[in-house]
């Protein structure tokens, strides 16, 4: 089990400037999202989209502001555990301890909940069968492409990752691509690609229509779709590959005893804790009176809850106020000479 | 104010009176109507406050952009006459919309 003075849950624009005000202070942390990399909605809603109300950076990018972020935190040198959703959490002591699905365990007296709208997964297909042959014949992200060697396989979506895996293992498979509507947002010459397997045969592109019914239950043996003109078609599958981009889910913070309004997590506004002392909520998933959804509204939050956590961290050692113009301390911590 | 009907996939409904220049969206947050969750915000990434609208109403929209139609692909059960209720803003010839919100968002 690792030990530190804060986990911080959510690696998003504001998960990481907390590693930067806790770093400031001499505070360690440790970082884990759910995701394969840092930035949060940043990094995987919006990251060509300009952000115009970063305070002094007049536009920047969804990526350009995570890559800065994760520049201005280096010399803290944090461990990011990406890939890791934290589970369970409970109380030791003084200390908290936290669990991943990895079963991966950290303890700290504090923890930064910094987790948007919750954890990113994949949608899933909206007809109820799917959920029985998930990870059977139902899949979300190809983790080992070996399993659909030479197979029918019916791809659904519309964007790059239909697209890319359509193409790929068209190379050994039999793919169907289906789409809800003729046009596709995914990379164009990719597309043309694909046009050209349809050509020759090794690709059935079937559009505009979507899936209505599995017709086995087991194993799976067909799929139904049905066209807008209500025209319906059985296709011959094995497997399923489903790309319909992630939803938020907020998961298994309900379940950690906080007082929750709706999906967000009620905080003291003077340092952004919660109703269990020592768990703090800060950005997106924060609420208080008058609270603002934005980034800049996040780095706040984050800088007055560093200023608790740091007393909570070191009990025996008073806090000093200071700024990173003038302090020596922070400049040291900085590897500025 | 221009009356506003959300209607749920049940039959339920409730019109609201929300002021012109805001969207279907934040008159549904702002008034507790559920089945509209606008998780992003309303920054058109997340899909989470689709909406259908009544066939006579799609006209009297302005078309949605691509950017629109692309996250329509990721909502849950998309039809012909589904938007995203983010970005239909409200105004004086919207009085009388009728929405229906979908068996889930996500």
């Amino acid at each position: 089990m690792k030990k530190t003075d804060a986990i911080i849950i959510g690696a998003g624009p504001v998960g990481l400037f907390a590693v930067h005000q806790l770093g400031i202070k001499g505070l360690k942390a440790i970082v884990i999202d759910n995701l394969d990399k840092a930035g949060g909605q940043c990094i995987e809603l919006y990251p060509d989209k300009p952000i115009y109300d970063i305070p002094a950076v007049p536009e920047c990018t969804g990526e350009q502001l995570t890559t800065r972020l994760l520049e201005q935190i280096k010399p803290f040198n944090t461990e990011l555990f990406l890939n890791e959703r934290v589970d369970e959490v409970h109380q030791d002591d003084e200390q908290w301890v936290v669990k991943t699905n990895n079963n991966k365990k950290f303890t700290a007296p504090n923890i930064i909940i910094a987790g948007g709208v919750g954890s990113f997964e994949p949608r899933k297909l909206s007809i109820k069968q799917a959920e029985q042959l998930e990870n059977k014949a139902v899949f979300y992200s190809v983790k080992n492409k070996e399993i659909f060697k030479n197979k029918k396989i019916a791809i659904f979506g519309g964007g790059d990752s239909a697209l890319d895996w359509a193409l790929e293992l068209s190379k050994y498979s039999r793919i169907t691509l289906i789409h809800r509507r003729n046009e596709f947002r995914g990379a164009q010459h990719t597309l043309s690609e694909i046009r050209k397997l349809e050509k020759n045969g090794k690709v059935a592109i079937k559009t505009p229509c979507q899936i209505i019914s599995l017709d086995n239950e087991k194993n799976l043996k067909s799929i139904t779709i049905k066209f807008d003109d209500e025209k319906t078609e059985k296709i011959s599958t094995d497997f399923i590959l489903s790309f319909f981009g992630l939803v938020m889910k907020l998961g298994p913070i309900a379940e950690w005893g906080l007082n929750m309004d709706k999906k967000t997590i009620e905080v003291n506004p003077k340092n952004f804790e919660t109703n269990r002392k020592g768990i703090f909520a800060v950005g997106d998933i924060c609420s208080y009176p008058g609270k603002l959804k934005l980034i800049l509204s996040g780095f706040h939050e984050v800088a007055l809850a560093s200023v608790e956590c740091f007393k909570r961290a070191r009990p025996n050692e008073k806090y000093r106020f200071e700024f990173t113009t003038s302090s020596k301390t922070i400049q040291d911590r900085l590897g500025k000479k | 104010m221009p009356k506003i009907t959300y209607k749920d996939f049940q039959g339920g409904s409730k019109t609201i009176e929300v002021e012109n220049g805001l969207s279907v969206m934040e008159g549904a947050i702002q008034n507790d109507i559920t089945g509209i969750d606008a998780d992003c915000g309303g920054s058109m990434a997340c899909a989470t406050c689709h909406v259908y609208v009544e066939e006579k109403w799609l006209s009297k929209l302005p078309k949605a952009e691509d950017a629109e139609v692309d996250m329509i692909d990721m909502a849950f059960e998309p039809k012909k006459n589904s938007r995203l209720s983010c970005q239909i803003i409200i105004n004086d010839e919207l009085d009388g919309l009728e929405v229906t919100t979908p068996e889930k968002q996500t």
